[in-house]
């Protein structure tokens, strides 16, 4: 979401963050160092690709697919995905009857161990609003087509749980390596709001897109 | 809490304007503001709790008006404040120093 006040009062929001950082430093509260390795670790390791990994392994192995469905705390964790914004998972797996999409309606709560942070849309008031109300016309918005018998439903995030959306495994991908599939699980496909890559060359506009956004 | 931060639901907030290769932050102090908030939340200065629930305290034209991270620049200010870490009266001390600094 592009924010309409961008530009009047950023200047006055940035000054404040850099005076509320030099007065912590100074207090020896904050070490900037510290803020740079944090920064960093959020920016350039952990996101989707995180997910993407935990997806593919349950497409190809159906005894930790059923481990992540019973504790997908604990099945995460086995691929090294722990810590905070992902202390207590639940995932939800998409079938032929049922898409599973994910919102926080009350603010921005995501699974950062394996989605990394939120995209502004995710933290934006129409997603929030709309996504319980009008599921389907998002995902059309997203262009997701889900047909109408197939069940859409909308889990609400807290701060103590944080979902992921188990996509379906595209349909000719049997050949596929872990490796190569984890390279077809989109960021949204995770969240709900798309679908995994397909293995065509010629995908829709929207697979184009994701792929170039990977 | 019952308050403008309960969005679910609500009608006339418009379409879902999704950016396609979204950087992870678009300014300079978003990841700043960031890293702010996981060294003081590490610094246990505050909970999640906590934190959230001061954002829930803005103002709700202010919070419907703003960009992300200035609910957590508010957030971040209002309990550093309230626990006595830092005062109002110096972070504006702050504030007006670098301001002038930078004209």
């Amino acid at each position: 979401m592009v924010h309409p006040r961008h530009n009047a009062p950023l200047s006055d929001t940035a000054l404040r963050v850099k005076a509320l950082e030099s007065l912590l430093v100074e207090k020896g509260l904050v070490d900037p160092r510290a803020l740079d390795a944090v920064i960093d670790a959020y920016e350039n390791k952990i996101g989707p690709h995180n997910g993407a990994r935990v997806v593919a392994r349950a497409w190809t192995d159906s005894a930790y697919k059923r481990r992540l469905l019973e504790d997908a705390t604990a099945a995460i964790a086995e691929l090294g995905y722990t810590g905070v914004q992902g202390e207590d998972m639940v995932v939800v797996e998409n079938t032929p009857e049922v898409h599973n999409m994910v919102v926080c309606t009350l603010c921005s709560c995501y699974p950062w161990p394996t989605l990394g942070l939120p995209p502004n849309w995710y933290k934006s008031a129409p997603y929030r609003s709309r996504a319980v109300i009008d599921p389907r016309g998002v995902l059309h918005e997203f262009g997701v087509a889900v047909p109408d018998t197939t069940e859409v439903r909308v889990w609400d995030s807290n701060a103590e749980l944080r979902y992921l959306v188990l996509p379906l495994r595209p349909e000719g991908t049997e050949e596929m390596t872990e490796d190569e599939l984890a390279g077809l699980v989109t960021r949204d496909s995770m969240i709900g709001t798309g679908l995994p890559k397909t293995r065509s060359v010629g995908g829709s506009a929207k697979a184009e897109s994701q792929r170039r956004r990977k | 809490m019952n308050g403008a931060h309960d969005l679910g639901g609500m009608h006339g907030l418009g379409p879902v304007n999704a950016e396609a290769n979204e950087p992870v932050f678009h300014e300079e102090w978003e990841r700043r503001m960031f890293g702010l908030f996981i060294a003081t939340f590490a610094g246990g200065h505050f909970n999640v709790d906590q934190f959230r629930h001061a954002i829930e305290r803005m103002n709700p034209a202010h919070y419907l008006d703003s960009p992300y991270y200035e609910h957590w620049l508010h957030s971040c200010e209002t309990l550093l404040v309230e626990g006595g870490v830092i005062s109002r009266t110096e972070l504006e001390a702050r504030i007006a120093k670098l301001e002038k600094e930078a004209k």
